[in-house]
């Protein structure tokens, strides 16, 4: 039987600037927004969208993202034909099997699957990615523009668009050229990373790539180029909406803080486009009588006793009596211990704040702390049991290898 | 983990006195704990023990019943094996399709009784509001041999004007039924029944036939009654928390009950958790402006004003300058700016409008049907 369309998505990702939090799990399975973890929102746009054959590419620490993805059925995607699969690289008889090397070569591995639905069209999706968007309509305007591959770009200020790939588009939206991190870009529409490619035109593509073996095996860097140097098609879809790359603790902690405020910059509240995800199975949350909870998100299973400003308590975590939480985010079933001060700080899944510990506190005097992946954001791994009393200072990192380290007595 | 066992659930009954929240759905499918429905504990609490096969009866207005437990997935149970039957009444040549009493309910369903391959029945009203395991009970009815094994906790209360079916089991040293009462008005014993029962299937099947043979339709009065001095009917005791929802005031009281953290970590055990239907709605949010002690928020809830004391159901709207203390406020009800409200229950979809004032009291909550606006 055939399917329309299948839907690739690319899930391999270390995620290594995301620091200590993915050291047990891939990026997409990151926790976000109190209850969702970061796949869960290209696979409910899926859903919304109409598209119900997905691949879930994976090469890297798969456990906690197959656990998760389960038969689908949180998804909606535990289909009779079709539905959510996890695709992890495998040997093959005779000849070694190996890792995917580039974007594009995991898609190559993976032909078969798509091969099996016969689609006219493949969707090619990034797992690391904040937004709310109707792939339908992205593919109508593929089909209008009787395009090879679409790209969805988004308009970014300026001065950021060096940070992006970005196309070069003339005003009826056919892409004239292609930049990876242009020093001086000449457009500010940057590749979102979502792409809709005519499958029989790739797939010829990406057999051409693979027999190269200077490629690396990379659309933004190898697929794309090559088409557009062959005169194929190409056209920009233009997105306008909310999209954030949450790669970083940074930009993670940004979109986090999206969420809060009088009028929320992204409102996940819309009926109309759920994002679905794995629910706990937990009661309603608790607010004791000593507690006090202002522009926050609080979900299911959390407990709070404490006082949390400006911040995002994810399901199962438990706020202590006197602890004092601002600016921050607090991964499901953390525990910060009593009389806590957590200031704009990540704790992770699990980890367990001592009594009267500073999180976040000023840096002193001869202390040196790395902050290269975090800036002025703290951030305490999964699974860290931090004593009482701790102090940790702005922008460190703990882990569950160190976690005495920066455990000094305040 | 039980595995000779069903569980058999019969939510036709007329006799609780919820007045409006039963107005459009049975008793078993009145939201409790602010996410949960009455026959959410009651189906748990079978599936934690391991039972894979659950026959529900159900009688008038199941609409709202089935629509929450669809397929039976969200407790595991929709299976290719056993799973969850759903057993509304049908016309049939000795059955009118309406129940005179249990008896007349569990017979028209004898059928699924007899297809299933557990010896046990685990019988069960959904009247009590419980998180309780049921495998030491099991044990218990196997090792001492009793014909019926009945789940009882104690229960000092006595509220005659509420009394339906309040089953008093007066026990020897063995823990054996040696009298019982039924609506007695000065009952001798604090043991009250907490209609949760286990016998062997073929004895229900008897005990049933017998008693519709007779012309009789109450299974409390009928046989249980009639019968526990020739057969050996033992207690089992329940010790943790309960909340039995016969009257409004008693739903209030046992919602109320659930803003204590002892009776939270009771009901809501993780060993042994309580499913419900998911909504999948956001995180609950909260404003600059809001104000929240002593309360359970569920999902999907956007506070902007003052609360108190209360338990709030998925998606609940309290916008800036209302204030809401010790309330049940259900799915989806939405109150007003500076609206007043206190010993109130909202029914799903209420609206207040802005500035309205309710107040009731501890003894005499004021309830707002569904869908209704103030």
């Amino acid at each position: 039987m055939k399917k329309r369309i299948v839907v690739m998505l690319l899930a391999g990702g270390q995620g290594s600037r995301l620091g200590v939090l993915t050291s047990n799990m891939a990026k997409p399975a990151v926790p976000f927004g109190g209850k969702y973890r970061i796949i869960d929102f290209p696979l409910s746009n899926c859903v919304n969208s109409g598209f119900d054959t997905v691949g879930v590419l994976t090469q890297y620490r798969p456990l906690a993202l197959n656990a998760y993805l389960g038969t689908g059925q949180h998804w909606d995607l535990d289909r009779n034909y079709g539905g959510v699969f996890v695709l992890p690289p495998y040997v093959t008889e005779g000849e070694n099997g190996h890792w995917y090397s580039g974007t594009a070569n995991a898609i190559w591995q993976n032909r078969e699957f798509v091969d099996q639905y016969d689609p006219d069209y493949v969707l090619i999706l990034s797992g690391d990615h904040i937004y709310k968007m109707d792939y339908a309509k992205m593919l109508a305007f593929h089909r209008q523009k009787k395009a090879a591959a679409t790209i969805a770009v988004l308009q970014v200020p300026w001065e950021e668009a060096h940070r992006f790939g970005i196309m070069n588009a003339n005003v009826d939206g056919f892409i004239e050229s292609f930049e990876e991190k242009p020093k001086e870009p000449k457009s500010n529409l940057a590749s979102m990373g979502i792409y809709i490619f005519d499958w029989k035109k790739l797939r010829s593509y990406m057999e051409a790539d693979d027999a190269d073996p200077n490629s690396s095996n990379d659309f933004g860097k190898n697929i794309i180029p090559a088409m557009l140097n062959a005169g194929e098609t190409m056209v920009a879809y233009p997105f306008e909406g909310y999209w954030r790359d949450v790669g970083t603790i940074q930009s993670l902690w940004e979109a986090n803080m999206d969420l809060l405020g009088q009028k929320p910059v992204l409102d996940l509240d819309d009926d109309a486009w759920r994002i679905y995800t794995r629910n706990p199975v937990m009661p309603p949350h608790y607010i004791s009588l000593s507690a006090q909870v202002t522009n926050a998100l609080v979900s299911e299973g959390a407990v709070v006793e404490g006082t949390v400003e400006n911040s995002v308590i994810f399901s199962g975590a438990h706020i202590g009596k006197g602890a004092t939480v601002k600016d921050s985010i607090i991964f499901p079933n953390a525990v910060v211990g009593k009389n806590v001060t957590v200031e704009k700080t990540i704790v992770g899944e699990n980890s367990i704040i001592g009594d009267f510990s500073i999180l976040g506190g000023p840096v002193r005097p001869g202390e040196k702390v790395n902050n290269k992946l975090t800036g002025d954001i703290t951030l305490i791994g999964n699974d860290v049991t931090i004593p009482a009393r701790a102090y940790v200072p702005k922008g460190q990192v703990v882990n569950t290898e160190n976690p005495h380290e920066p455990a000094k007595e305040a | 983990m039980i595995n000779n066992a069903f569980g058999l659930i019969v939510t036709a009954d007329r006799t609780t006195h919820l007045k409006d929240l039963t107005l459009s759905r049975s008793a078993a499918a009145v939201p409790f704990g602010g996410r949960y429905r009455f026959i959410d504990f009651t189906l748990s609490n079978m599936v934690n023990a391991g039972i894979t096969s659950v026959g529900l009866i159900t009688e008038k207005n199941y609409h709202s019943l089935m629509d929450h437990l669809g397929s039976g997935k969200e407790w595991d149970l929709h299976r290719k094996r056993d799973g969850l039957f759903i057993l509304p009444p049908f016309m049939t040549k000795d059955n009118a399709g309406v129940f005179r009493g249990a008896i007349d309910a569990l017979r028209s369903v004898m059928g699924y009784v007899r297809r299933t391959q557990e010896d046990y029945a685990v019988l069960s009203w959904p009247r009590v509001v419980m998180n309780m395991d049921l495998v030491p009970m099991m044990e218990q009815h196997v090792a001492t041999g009793a014909d019926i094994t009945i789940l009882y906790a104690e229960d000092g209360s006595l509220k005659p004007e509420d009394q339906n079916q309040d089953l008093r089991l007066v026990l020897d040293e063995k823990g054996r039924v040696i009298d019982m009462e039924l609506d007695a008005f000065r009952p001798q014993s604090v043991n009250r029944s907490c209609d949760v029962m286990i016998l062997k299937k073929e004895l229900l099947e008897y005990l049933v036939e017998e008693a519709y043979a007779r012309g009789e339709y109450d299974f409390h009065r009928d046989i249980l009654l009639k019968k526990y001095k020739t057969l050996n009917i033992m207690g089992y005791k329940h010790e943790g928390f309960l909340a039995r929802l016969e009257s409004i005031e008693d739903y209030f009281a046992g919602n109320m009950a659930l803003l204590n953290p002892d009776v939270q970590k009771d009901l809501f055990d993780p060993r042994r958790p309580i499913y419900t239907k998911v909504k999948d709605e956001v995180a609950a949010r909260y404003s600059v402006s809001a104000q929240v002690k002593n309360s359970l928020v569920a999902d999907g809830c956007l506070i902007e004003g003052q609360v108190e004391n209360c338990v709030l159901f998925r998606g609940v709207h309290v916008k800036p300058g209302a204030r809401v203390f010790n309330s049940i406020v259900m799915q989806g009800a939405d109150v007003g700016e500076n609206a007043l409200l206190d010993h109130v229950i909202l029914d799903k979809g209420v609206k207040i409008l802005p500035g309205r004032t309710l107040q009731g009291y501890d003894s005499f909550p004021i309830v707002i049907r569904k869908n209704q606006t103030v």
